[in-house]
């Protein structure tokens, strides 16, 4: 939102600029003609109103699909949450008030699924992102076919959610997958990788992990390449060894974008859904019989969708929506800090 | 002359953006049209008018060549099939569209499990079909299903699930048991904890890597399925904790559960599909429907092995409705063509294909099972088996909220005791936890 802002105003600014305080500048650029004389021309001000309105009519494409498909059921969301919905009479909907919400605190269903997609996300973002500077720094150096490499990183980036659970859930079957296969070799008893409570959460973020750690690395390691190499030679004369080169240097000129990774990826483990949804297989928004994965996202389907109370669902969503927005705020204070002590 | 030109550009791209931006709404708008095909009726060649058919996994119609059939005999009607592979998936998108009243195929099917949602709760939004049709062709039980408190019907019946036990042979005689299949069914009748003790006999000297049932679920929905009593009683009121079918089924499911006698499968599920082709379990409730997957997924292993002998209890397991929404905008050929296409006749056909059982007893006598389906459950006389249960079957009641209520009992209570080794009480605490949850109590 914030930068659409600033680029709004920013395409305002720069037609003001080209409007007629400079015209010889105007015309020379972009061959526009001067504009008419005389403050009341209507030619003058259907130029002037042209180029006050355009910029908005450029962008407005967007803000008309935003509101039609985002805004508005955000709030018709916000709507239902406050009453008693069913998916089988939605026109019969009787007031709540703040029922649902009241619900959803003393539903042991939602903070358990409050609390695994917290902990997916922990032992999902935390390794990808470790991995993916790792990686990224690996692929900085002068490599033979550096593209080939960086291609290959992104592919299972590229590759559908379905298509990459289904490969997962096989290789995780209980029965014959691969990994138990692998540890029997290893000397340790298979693993229900789908029922038990650590087993199947390591699972699911497995897939988080393999799908996202490669893009993540591209974009550390675009930052990286931006990084002075005077930087990293000042620090070669100062007897600084490549470890330390990555502590001191590369490390601290990537914070704004390891924050920026982090923004992102804590949104998408928030809303993380696919993979845990295909992961169950049948009956998947149950998140397992104890509903040891259930996410928040598999909750509100399932509320919504499976049981047909959309009512509590739109509760659920908006309760989500409030978490990213605590977690946003948290984050600006953090950037601010940052900032400051920089 | 100069600034004009500039404008016009202008004036270009402004409707260019606005063109975009109506394009892509209408997009939007036109991909729901195509869904509902009622609105292109008039635009394929020559007024033909084009029917559309939405239904879920796979009924077979397409398969069985009915649409080409109903074509040739309609030269006016095409007929296109919108399929959404899974229920859970295809029902709450045809609740919204039935509601919104726009976006339904011209025939809806319906699941027996959203059936009673269906006639409580959109009763109004489908055609009543009583009239249009001699609802005597049909089982009394069915057409109750899909009658409405008013009397009117909006659904004709298209197959049912009769249920059968499939059992492998070859395993059967490994492990010492009886082999031949009217002596089984006389093992077990009358009572689904008897299959489970053959399965007992069975573990004793069960042949390396193999179990006796695919899952503790498949039994529970088998026994569940021939108990008069489910989850609601006949005014709708849930029952389903002091419902004597779902005592019943749930004790012989925690017998199974808490043995060794269970590969703790999850039906459907991709590892199930596995089981079936290295054979890792020996018998599996079949209702009719299940006849081809299990031919289709144990392959040319499964060839010859396979019998099949008579459930216990006469039980129904799945089945469905063909529905027109009012919404529809060529009622009158829905109408003739649903009648058409779950007419004996016709579902004899389907049967042929892939042995979805009729729901009109006046095709029963002429039933064929595909030649091949017949050799590879060793010559078993499938119809027979398969349309004295049907005969047989009780009356039962489904709920609205049917579908959650025993997915919260399979996948919540007997999985826990199945696959996490929690006691049957514990199980049955966890579903009634969940239920309530789904009740919104």
């Amino acid at each position: 939102m914030s930068s659409s802002k600033q680029a709004l105003a920013q395409s305002a600014a720069s037609a003001e600029a080209a409007s007629g305080t400079q015209p010889g500048a105007a015309r020379g650029a972009h061959g526009r003609g001067t504009p008419p004389p005389g403050p009341d021309s209507w030619r003058s001000r259907l130029y002037r109103w042209d180029m006050k309105a355009s910029p908005y009519a450029f962008i407005s494409p967007f803000f008309i699909i935003f509101g039609a498909f985002s805004l508005i059921p955000l709030l018709y969301t916000a709507w239902y949450s406050l009453h008693n919905v069913q998916l089988s009479s939605l026109d019969q909907q009787t007031w709540a008030g703040l029922d649902n919400y009241r619900n959803l605190l003393t539903s042991d269903f939602f903070w358990n699924a409050l609390k695994n997609t917290f902990t997916i996300g922990v032992i999902s973002t935390v390794p990808q992102l470790m991995a993916a500077i790792g990686l990224a720094h690996l692929l900085n150096y002068r490599l033979r076919g550096s593209t080939v490499w960086r291609v290959v990183m992104l592919t299972p980036y590229a590759t559908s959610v379905a298509a990459a659970t289904l490969v997962f859930t096989l290789l995780y079957s209980w029965d014959g997958g691969m990994i138990n296969w692998f540890l029997h070799f290893v000397g340790i008893d298979p693993v229900n990788w789908r029922e038990s409570d650590w087993g199947s959460q390591f699972a699911v973020s497995s897939i988080v992990i393999w799908r996202w750690t490669g893009y993540n690395a591209l974009i550390y390691l675009a930052a990286m390449q931006a990084i002075p190499a005077d930087l990293y030679e000042s620090a070669s004369i100062d007897g600084a060894n490549r470890w330390q080169q990555f502590l001191h240097v590369t490390v601290p000129q990537l914070r704004p974008t390891i924050l920026f990774t982090v923004v992102v990826s804590t949104i998408g483990a928030t809303q993380l859904f696919g993979e845990p949804l295909l992961f169950g297989g049948v009956s998947g928004s149950k998140g397992g019989s104890e509903h040891q994965y259930q996410t928040l996202g598999l909750y509100m389907y399932d509320q919504g969708w499976i049981i047909g109370n959309l009512g509590k669902a739109s509760a659920i969503a908006w309760s989500m929506f409030l978490i990213l927005l605590i977690v946003a705020v948290i984050n600006l204070l953090f950037t601010r800090r940052m900032r400051k002590s920089q | 002359m100069r600034t004009s030109t500039r404008r016009s550009h202008r004036v270009v791209a402004l409707a260019a953006v606005a063109a975009l931006a109506t394009g892509l709404l209408a997009g939007c708008a036109s991909d729901d049209d195509n869904s509902s095909g009622s609105n292109n009726g008039g635009g394929n060649a020559k007024g033909k008018t084009t029917l559309t058919v939405g239904t879920f996994g796979v009924f077979g119609y397409k398969q069985a060549g009915l649409y080409d059939d109903y074509m040739k005999l309609h030269p006016d009607i095409s007929i296109k099939e919108n399929v959404t592979t899974r229920t859970d998936v295809y029902w709450p998108k045809v609740l919204t569209r039935l509601q919104a009243g726009s976006g339904t195929d011209d025939i809806q099917a319906i699941e027996v499990g959203n059936i009673t949602e269906a006639v409580q709760t959109q009763g109004s939004k489908f055609v009543d079909l009583g009239k249009d049709v001699d609802k005597s062709q049909w089982l009394e039980w069915k057409n109750a299903q899909a009658t409405t408190t008013d009397g009117k019907l909006i659904g004709l019946g298209t197959d049912t699930g009769p249920m059968a036990i499939c059992y492998r042979k070859d395993l059967f005689k490994k492990a010492g048991l009886e082999t031949d299949r009217t002596k089984l069914a006389a093992q077990w009748k009358g009572d689904w904890a008897k299959y489970v003790d053959v399965g007992k006999e069975y573990m004793k000297k069960a042949p390396k890597g193999t179990k006796y049932v695919d899952s503790a679920s498949s039994v529970y929905n088998a026994a569940l399925g021939g108990g008069s009593e489910r989850y609601y009683d006949k005014d709708g009121k849930v029952i389903w904790d002091k419902s004597d079918g779902v005592k019943k089924a749930w004790d012989v499911a925690m017998t199974v559960a808490t043995s060794n006698m269970s590969a703790k499968l999850k039906q459907f599920d991709k590892p199930w599909d596995q089981g079936y082709a290295n054979g890792t379990f020996a018998t599996v409730a079949c209702p009719a429907w299940m006849i081809g997957y299990i031919e289709q997924k144990s392959g040319d292993s499964g060839k010859g092995n396979w019998d099949v002998a008579a459930a216990p209890t006469a039980s129904n397991w799945g089945g469905s409705f063909l529905g027109v929404p009012t919404a529809s905008k060529h009622q009158k050929e829905a109408v003739a063509l649903a009648k058409w296409l779950t007419a004996p006749e016709q579902q004899a056909k389907v049967f042929a294909k892939q042995a979805s059982f009729p729901s009109t007893p006046s095709a029963f006598a002429t039933l064929k099972p595909a030649a091949d389906t017949t050799a590879y459950f060793s010559n078993a006389p499938i119809t027979q088996i398969f349309a004295d249960s049907a005969k047989t079957i009780p009356i039962q009641y489904f709920g609205i909220k049917d579908q959650p209520i025993n997915t919260a009992l399979t996948d919540v209570g007997i999985l826990q005791v199945e696959q996490k080794g929690k006691s049957p009480a514990q199980g049955w605490d966890a579903a009634k936890n969940e239920i309530k949850d789904v009740l919104g109590q």
